[in-house]
């Protein structure tokens, strides 16, 4: 016998997503454990501990290099190596040594890559050392604090980043193979030739987003804690919002990119162009204020560079959400147009 | 539901469909009565499909007029009328992940009205699989399991593009079986496909189709009893025959030749059976193989386009 309404479509598509995502193992390793582990080997990779020695080439030459050699080994922090030339030379090519120094009758002679950062450093340090140890005094007297405190340290600034990073990435993996394979295997076209409204399709897909989304943040600062002792200085409501805010950008922009594509190979190659500039640019490993001037619009209105930021002021700093409305802004521009638009054009076969 | 008391379920009149390099549908009309099991038959590449992707509201004809339970698509409420028909597709592959309980149910959850999930899994003999994946389904399986998708709302307007395609025969028993019942519940089917047995037990109309257009139109008695003949004789010999000898046979009214093989079709067998051996014998040929049945809808195919079904 014909029977009432069952249950509301939008409950049904979205746990339809949520058992497709959960009975696939490889999936679920990606947005869980991954994230994990790459939190884990960054964190231990730039852990703070006591700077590495400077490493640091003497060109060989005449009794002059020995005595160069055991001028620099008085600082603790350098590590100096008696080379010859050409030695010397593709020590510092390869990154091995930071700078070589020449001594050239009583004066020496520095050689260096000064877009390097540790070179730069190199010189200053190796030059401080030499100058002292021909008998330069002090000025004047300088005191020193080392700040390695919870909140200021690399692992701190990298874990927002990570999660804003990850969230790019499930959000647009996660959405666009699925509705591509849909697509192909002819199930989008299934469900056109039912009374399905489409935009509860495409809501399905953020709404089962959000629910692994929590998780998935959940895991990443709660692992960070644990191991690194890493705090979160906002209020933890700003922190679930904009992770909210977040998670329906991405899923989103997915579901943009997966509007048209019919096949796996062209919906990799359009995320892969979408996502490479902005695992690029967006300072997820270091701040995207250190690229140029000319490209910060450009960067700024990236949404994962947005998501970062704002993850940072909170999660760092302690910031409010008011005080961060700009990038909050952008993250809510892109997510509405990106669904708009994807449900505008959005092919069902 | 529509006030209308029409007899017509469905009407479709001069539809045209161009692709980049092919026309696939090339001015058709159909009627298909309340409550009959229409079959569109026809070769892989007579439109078919698009046809009915065109009456299903899937795919927008370039000419023509539709009309589905006295609504035309994209003129009033789409929605409304695709909770009257069901539809199974003839390429669609489910998600292999969810189970066959799972899978009705959100289609289900997609009509405001319609059957409830247990009953169509008994409707369509899936009990024993119904906590199943449908990656563990057997072909005829998750054939039996679109169709139920199809069947959830209670529609009162089937449409099955080729649903035994690929399937084996117990498979396709099984499946007539749930078409059948539907049938008698009063539900009116569209069907295509292109096997004639299929065509023949299930259809009350026939609408045989090649290249876009119907060539043939009737209940499949009719169309049999339209090649003027009830026997097919079919048969190869060693040496061959002139055509012009064997056409002017009696009781044979056409023939097919196709290689060494040849096909008669005759009015009586009892005539025309003894004049073939005698011709053969006069010839000086041998007979390789001979075998006669009686006519069906492939030898009205046959004999309206001088093609095979199978391999048109």
């Amino acid at each position: 016998m014909p029977e009432g309404k069952e249950s509301h479509p939008l409950v049904e598509l979205t746990l339809t997503r949520m058992r497709e995502f959960l009975r696939e193992k490889e999936a679920v390793f990606w947005v869980f454990v991954f994230p994990v582990l790459m939190t884990f080997a960054l964190g231990i990779a730039f852990r703070n501990t006591a700077p590495d020695k400077t490493l640091v080439a003497i060109e060989a030459g005449d009794a002059k290099a020995t005595e160069t050699a055991s001028l620099l080994s008085r600082s603790p922090e350098i590590g100096a190596t008696v080379l010859s030339p050409d030695e010397a030379q593709r020590a510092l090519r390869s990154g091995k040594v930071a700078i070589i120094v020449k001594p050239v009758d009583d004066a020496f002679e520095y050689r260096f890559d000064p877009t390097r950062p540790e070179s730069r450093a190199a010189r200053l340090l190796v030059d401080d050392v030499l100058q002292r140890g021909k008998g330069r005094a002090d000025v004047v007297n300088v005191g020193e604090a080392r700040i390695t405190e919870p909140g200021a340290r690399y692992v701190d600034f990298l874990v927002p980043g990570l999660i804003g990073m990850n969230m790019m990435g499930s959000g647009l993996w996660g959405l666009g193979f699925t509705v591509v394979i849909a697509r192909s295997r002819k199930i989008l076209k299934r469900f056109a030739a039912t009374p399905m409204r489409r935009s509860h399709y495409l809501l399905s897909f953020m709404l089962s987003r959000l629910v692994f989304l929590v998780l998935e943040v959940a895991a990443v600062i709660i692992f960070a804690t644990l191991a690194f002792g890493f705090t979160v200085r906002g209020s933890w409501l700003s922190v679930a919002l904009i992770t909210v805010l977040g998670g329906f950008t991405f899923s989103g922009v997915g579901l943009l990119v997966a509007a048209r594509p019919t096949t796996i190979e062209g919906v990799s190659g359009l995320m892969n162009f979408i996502m490479l500039p902005m695992w690029l640019l967006s300072g997820t490993f270091f701040s995207s204020e250190r690229f140029p001037q000319i490209l910060q619009p450009f960067i700024q209105a990236l949404p994962l560079t947005a998501l970062n930021n704002v993850l940072r002021a909170l999660m760092n700093e302690g910031a409010t959400l008011s005080s961060n409305w700009v990038p909050i802004a952008i993250l809510l521009a892109w997510c509405v147009v990106s669904f708009v638009v994807a449900l505008k054009i959005f092919k069902w076969q | 539901m529509s006030t209308q008391t029409s007899t017509i379920a469905l009407r479709c009149d001069g539809l045209v469909k161009r692709f980049a390099d092919v026309t696939a549908v090339n001015g058709l009309d159909l009627e298909v009565f309340k409550g009959e099991c229409f079959g569109l038959l026809g070769p892989n590449g007579a439109g078919k499909t698009t046809t009915v992707e065109i009456l299903e509201g899937l795919t927008p004809s370039d000419e023509g007029t539709v009309e589905i339970l006295g609504e035309r698509w994209s003129k009033g409420d789409d929605r409304a009328l695709r909770e009257r028909i069901g539809v199974q597709l003839q390429e669609t592959q489910l998600p292999e992940k969810v189970t066959v309980v799972e899978t009705l149910r959100l289609f289900r959850s997609f009509y405001q009205r319609g059957h409830d999930v247990d009953e169509v899994i008994h409707t369509v003999a899936l009990e024993e699989k119904r906590n199943a994946r449908v990656g563990k389904l057997s072909g005829g399986q998750r054939q039996r399991l679109a169709v139920a998708c199809a069947l959830v709302s209670d529609p009162e307007l089937l449409f099955l593009d080729e649903p035994t395609t690929g399937l084996d025969p117990q498979a396709r028993l099984s499946l007539w079986d749930i078409v059948e019942k539907f049938r008698a519940g009063g539900g009116t089917i569209l069907l295509t496909t292109h096997y004639m047995e299929e065509a023949s037990r299930l259809c009350d109309r026939v609408a045989i189709m090649d290249h876009g257009k119907v060539i043939a139109l009737g209940t499949p008695a009719e169309l049999i009893e339209s090649l003027g003949a009830d026997q097919i004789v079919e048969f190869s010999v060693t040496k061959e025959l002139a055509d012009e000898v064997l056409k002017g046979l009696p009781a044979v009214t056409h023939l097919h030749k196709r290689d060494a093989d040849y096909s008669l079709t005759v009015s009586e067998i009892g005539v025309a059976l003894p004049a073939l051996l005698a011709e053969i014998e006069r010839q000086q040929s041998e007979i390789v193989t001979l075998t006669t049945h009686q006519a069906t809808l492939e030898d009205v195919f046959v004999s309206l386009t001088g093609r095979m079904l199978r391999d048109a």
